[in-house]
C-alpha cells in the first residue's frame, strides 16, 4: 500500500493554484495546507480577541472553496493548521462554505487544546528569562506544538477535513500517515520516517524548485508555473517525493538536500511532539524524472516536553526610507542617515534600537565591504520605540530630508507597526490535551 | 575560486537562530568544504558574528555541512529591525566567500 500526500500551502500567503492542480490530479489520499508562521498564531489571537468568531486564517475561505469539490470527488481528505487561534470557527466556516457546495456528508473536525495561555504564567521564558507572567497585560497567546494525537483522533473518527491550531509543522503529514499504516507510537523509526517526509513537504515549493533559482548556475525549469510537492509513502516511512507531470519547477536530490536541512539545527536530533527525528544518515536517489526516493531517516523517543510559543506586545517599530541616485549617492545616504540620528537624539530615551543603513550597500550584509559608488542607494532608518509617537517621528524625521537633507533625495515612504514579539519555552506533554469536536455538514432540502 | 563556483547553500530561521547549508554539487569537492570551511572562516567572512556562536554539522553521504548560528538575527524575526529579518539573503552571502587555500 502506498499513501499519496501533497502539500497544498506552506506558508498563510501561498499561492491557491497549485493546490487546486493537485486537489484535481493529484490521485491524493491527503491534501495538506501549512499556513502558520512563529508570529502568525500570535496575530490571530489578537484577530480573535477583538472578534470571538475570527482568528483563523483569512484564506481559508479561499483555499476551502477552490478545493474542496474537487477533493470530496477524488477522496481526498484535508488536514490543515489554518484553524489558528480558534480551530472551532474555521470548521464553522468550511462547513459553511460545504453547504454553500452542496457537500452534504462531509465531515469536518476542529482540535483544539494547543492554546496553553492561562496556564503559562510560571513558566520561565527562554529569551527574557523571566516567567512569561511578568509580561502581564503585554502577554496575547501561548500555543503548544503539539502531536499528532488530535488528527489521528479526528481521522480514526473518519473526518474529512481535520483543522487544527499550532499543531507542529511536520505532525500535520505525519499523522495521516501513522493513521492509515496504523504505526505504533514507539515505532520510532518509522515516526522519524514520517516526520521526514512531513517536513521535506511542508514549505510546499521549497522542495519543488523554489527558493531554489540562481540564474546560469541553479536553472529552474518553467519556474512560473511551479507545481507543489506530494510524496508517496510506503508501511516503511519511506518514500518517494514528486511532482504533477506538466507543471514547472523541479525535485532533485539538490532540491531535496536544501530542503531537508531547512530550519534544522542538529541534524541528528530534530525535537518533535511524538519523537526526536534523526535525519543524519537520510540519503536521496534520483530514480527518474522529478522523482526522488528518501530514505534513511530514523527517530529516538521523545523527550516528553512540547516547545510553547508565546506572543507578547513588545513596543513599535517606526521606519522610513529615501532614495538617492547618481554621482555621489552613497556618500549623500551616509549624510541622510548622520542627520535623521542626530534629529533623533534627544527621543533616544524612548528608543531601545535604531538602525541606519543604505539598502544596495549594507542593509543586509553589513560586514561587506560595499562599493564607493553604485547606480543608486536607499536610505533607510528604523527605530524600535517605547511608544507609538515615537515611532511615528522615525518616518517624519525621514520624509523631512525632502526639504532638509541631502541634495536630491526622493520616494519616501514610512510606516509604523507594533511589535508582537515571540518567545519560546517548554511545558510537560502531560499538561497539554488536545480534544476533537466533529460535525457532519447538512445541506437543508427545499 | 568562491564557494558559489562549487557548492550551494540554503538559509533557515526559528527565533534568533539562522542555519545556512552549504552543499557541494560534485562529491570531489567535499573534502574541500570539510577542511576549510571552518566556523572560524564563515565568521571572519560575515564580520557579524563570533565563531562562538555557530556549531557546524557535517553529513557526509549528501556532501553538506549545515551551520547554526545563535543570535544572528538582531533579535529574531518577530523584533529585528533588519529589512531581511528572516535572514534569508544569508546563503548568498557565505557563496560569496573565497575557497581558502589546502591548510
Amino acid at each position: 500500500m502506498i499513501v499519496r500526500i501533497g502539500a497544498g500551502a506552506g506558508f498563510q500567503g501561498d499561492r491557491i493554484g497549485p493546490a487546486v492542480d493537485l486537489a484535481e490530479r493529484g490521485a491524493l489520499d491527503y491534501l495538506v495546507f501549512e499556513c502558520l508562521g512563529e508570529r502568525t498564531i500570535a496575530l490571530a489571537q489578537q484577530a480573535r480577541m477583538a472578534d470571538p468568531t475570527g482568528g483563523f486564517d483569512p484564506m481559508l475561505e479561499r483555499r476551502m472553496r477552490a478545493v474542496l469539490r474537487a477533493c470530496v470527488r477524488n477522496g481526498t481528505r484535508i488536514v490543515t493548521n489554518m484553524g489558528a487561534a480558534n480551530p472551532e470557527a474555521a470548521a464553522a466556516r468550511t462547513r459553511a462554505v460545504a453547504r454553500e457546495l452542496g457537500l452534504a456528508g462531509l465531515k469536518v473536525a476542529a482540535v483544539t487544546g494547543d492554546d496553553v495561555l492561562g496556564r503559562i504564567g510560571g513558566y520561565v521564558l527562554d529569551e527574557t528569562g523571566a516567567p512569561a507572567g511578568d509580561l502581564g497585560e503585554r502577554l496575547v497567546s501561548a500555543n503548544a506544538y503539539t502531536g499528532i494525537s488530535g488528527v489521528v483522533a479526528a481521522l480514526d473518527a473518519g473526518a474529512d477535513v481535520v483543522i487544527c491550531g499550532r499543531a507542529s509543522d511536520p505532525t500535520l503529514f505525519l499523522a495521516p500517515l501513522v493513521h492509515e499504516f496504523g504505526w505504533a507510537r514507539d515505532d520510532w523509526t518509522r515516526l522519524g520516517r514520517g516526520t521526514l517526509v512531513g517536513h521535506l513537504l511542508e514549505c510546499a515549493a521549497q522542495v519543488t524548485g523554489g527558493y531554489f533559482a540562481d540564474p546560469g548556475v541553479k536553472d529552474v525549469p518553467y519556474l512560473a508555473g511551479i507545481g507543489y510537492p506530494l510524496a508517496e509513502v510506503s508501511e516503511d516511512g519511506n518514500a518517494v517525493i514528486t511532482k504533477l507531470p506538466g507543471t514547472g519547477g523541479q525535485v532533485t536530490r539538490a532540491t531535496c538536500i536544501e530542503q531537508l536541512l531547512y530550519e534544522i539545527h542538529d541534524p541528528a536530533r530534530y525535537l518533535q511532539p511524538d519523537v526526536v527525528a534523526d535525519f543524519s544518515g537520510v540519503e536521496f536517489r534520483e530514480i527518474g524524472p522529478d522523482r526522488v526516493a528518501v530514505s534513511g531517516a530514523s527517530g529516538a523517543p521523545s523527550t516528553g516536553m512540547l516547545k510553547v510559543s508565546v506572543g507578547y506586545r513588545d513596543g513599535w517599530i517606526g521606519e522610513g526610507q529615501i532614495s538617492y541616485a547618481g554621482a555621489n549617492c552613497v556618500a549623500r545616504g551616509r549624510l541622510a542617515v548622520e542627520l535623521v540620528r542626530a534629529r533623533l537624539e534627544p527621543r533616544a530615551s524612548a528608543m531601545d534600537e535604531t538602525r541606519g543603513e543604505l539598502v544596495g550597500v549594507n542593509s543586509v550584509w553589513s560586514g561587506g565591504a560595499g562599493g564607493p559608488q553604485t547606480a543608486e542607494v536607499r536610505m533607510r532608518f528604523a527605530a524600535r520605540c517605547r511608544d507609538l509617537d515615537t515611532a511615528r517621528l522615525i518616518g517624519e524625521e525621514v520624509e523631512g530630508l525632502y526639504l532638509t537633507g541631502p541634495a536630491g533625495g526622493g520616494g519616501v515612504t514610512k510606516q509604523v507597526r507594533e511589535v508582537l514579539a515571540i518567545a519560546s519555552t517548554l511545558v510537560p506533554a502531560t499538561e497539554v490535551t488536545t480534544r476533537v469536536h466533529m460535525e457532519e455538514v447538512r445541506v437543508e432540502v427545499a | 575560486m568562491r564557494l558559489h563556483d562549487i557548492a550551494h547553500a540554503r538559509t533557515g530561521d526559528k527565533g534568533d537562530t539562522s542555519n545556512i547549508s552549504l552543499i557541494a554539487y560534485d562529491p570531489a569537492d567535499w573534502p574541500a568544504l570539510r577542511d576549510r570551511i571552518t566556523p572560524q572562516r564563515v565568521a571572519a567572512h560575515f564580520g557579524t558574528f563570533p565563531a562562538e556562536a555557530m556549531t557546524r554539522y557535517e553529513l557526509p553521504q549528501l556532501q553538506a555541512l549545515n551551520f547554526v548560528i545563535r543570535g544572528a538575527l538582531a533579535g529574531g524575526v518577530t523584533r529585528s529591525l533588519a529589512l531581511d529579518a528572516h535572514g534569508k539573503c544569508l546563503a548568498s552571502v557565505l557563496l560569496e566567500m573565497e575557497l581558502p587555500a589546502e591548510d
